[in-house]
């Protein structure tokens, strides 16, 4: 695109305005048919990202698309299909949802020191034509395990799409 | 700490006359912080599929009207020079974004964030947040009553200044089309000296940046206007569109 607005990076202060109550709980925490998927984000040296935010789009456990509002009250909204998460001091990032019948979580990065957002997927174990190394892990309680390495020997595949 | 601007403006000038482009490079040395943080590989191309030719859905139950106001947050006034920062959200084919959330955070106007990680010795405002949320209207129209943050240093080259900005936060209808960007203001001397604007190599794409002083939106002795336009990607959801042949 060659008059669209340009990226800067999210900075450092952005907690305090991106970050709400129930962000990270597309489905409250614990509940029945819950998942958690979580990971850390490390830097090419392998060092945790303790300032970097990760948000997921996905289907619903059926396989649709939720076009509902919501996502930020969360409460009594039902299932929204987004969610937001910034990393802790270790550089970990959480989701409490439902495994969504499409087969992946579309997944978008963003970092102080990441001058615009990257695009990448979280395939659930199993999925068929998954991108190689973009599979989740079931860790031995059910949770899923997916690292984000921003640079280094296992850096993430990012994508670009045609129009971005 | 100790590398000067004068060292970090040669970096930005060599980097620029070899790869003048409109989106920032994310390899970009003059930023200290990239070093570990971009990518080395070029990003895969895929097309988008299910969730992500569908952004998520904001609605006026998660967005009250008084978030639009940065202004009306404390318990009084906050300090500063009151502004209005109005403009429309776009996809990269002209056509409005509807009824979209827009989230803002910015300074004060002495150039301090109200987080606990800034420790700039400039003072807080306790009437100011920095923080505002909004829905576009069916044109796509957004609009911010606020406080014109000031600059502040920050540490990534000594006597480093960030020029006074607000960040956006914006969805499309994809959610191929998420962008976080910052907007600065017209005639900033800092710009030219700032690394993270400069990561946007083509003059012409960071003056997409750059909002316009609008004398129609000043308000008689209440506050000044500006206008600042955002243009998303293209939507895929007809791009992609299968054909019969």
């Amino acid at each position: 695109m060659t008059d669209s607005t340009p990226g800067q990076t999210v900075g450092p202060f952005f907690h305090h305005a991106l970050a709400f109550p129930g962000d990270s709980e597309l489905v409250p925490f614990g509940s029945a048919g819950s998942v958690v998927l979580h990971g850390y984000v490390h830097d090419g040296a392998g060092d945790p990202v303790p300032d970097a935010m990760i948000e997921i789009r996905q289907a619903d456990a059926s396989g649709a698309v939720p076009r509902v509002g919501g996502s930020l009250r969360r409460r009594g909204a039902g299932f929204t299909g987004w969610g937001r998460s910034c990393t802790d001091g270790a550089g970990h990032y959480w989701f409490s949802t439902v495994e969504p019948g499409l087969p992946f979580f579309a997944v978008t990065v963003f970092a102080r020191g990441l001058l615009d957002r990257l695009f990448t997927r979280i395939y659930l174990p199993g999925a068929e034509d998954a991108v190689d190394g973009l599979v989740a892990s079931r860790e031995a309680d059910g949770r899923l395990r997916f690292d984000i390495h921003l640079q280094g020997p296992s850096e993430t595949v990012f994508f670009k799409f045609p129009r971005t | 700490m100790t590398t000067s601007q004068h060292t970090i403006s040669d970096e930005i000038a060599k980097i620029q006359a070899d790869s003048p482009g409109g989106a920032p490079l994310l390899d970009f040395a003059p930023y200290r912080s990239t070093t570990l943080r971009h990518p080395t590989k070029d990003p895969r191309p895929v097309d988008p599929e299910g969730a992500e030719l569908l952004a998520p859905v904001f609605g006026h139950s998660d967005v009250a009207a008084i978030e639009a106001d940065l202004t009306v947050q404390g318990g009084g006034e906050p300090i500063g020079e009151r502004i209005r920062v109005q403009g429309r959200v776009l996809d990269g084919d002209g056509r409005p974004v509807r009824r979209q959330l827009v989230e803002v955070w910015q300074a004060n106007a002495a150039g301090r964030y109200s987080h606990q990680g800034d420790q700039h010795p400039a003072p807080l405002d306790p009437n100011f947040t920095g923080v505002g949320r909004c829905l576009t209207d069916d044109d796509g129209w957004y609009s911010f009553t606020s406080i014109k943050p000031g600059p502040y240093p920050w540490r990534n080259h000594h006597n480093a200044w960030r020029p006074a900005h607000i960040h956006f936060s914006l969805f499309g209808t994809d959610f191929t089309q998420r962008l976080i960007t910052q907007m600065y203001f017209p005639g900033d001397q800092l710009l030219a000296l700032d690394p993270i604007a400069q990561s946007i190599t083509d003059p012409a794409a960071l003056a997409r940046l750059i909002a316009s002083y609008d004398h129609s939106r000043s308000e008689h002795e209440w506050l000044l206007g500006y206008r600042w336009d955002i243009v998303l990607t293209g939507s895929h959801a007809t791009y992609l569109e299968p054909s019969d042949d």
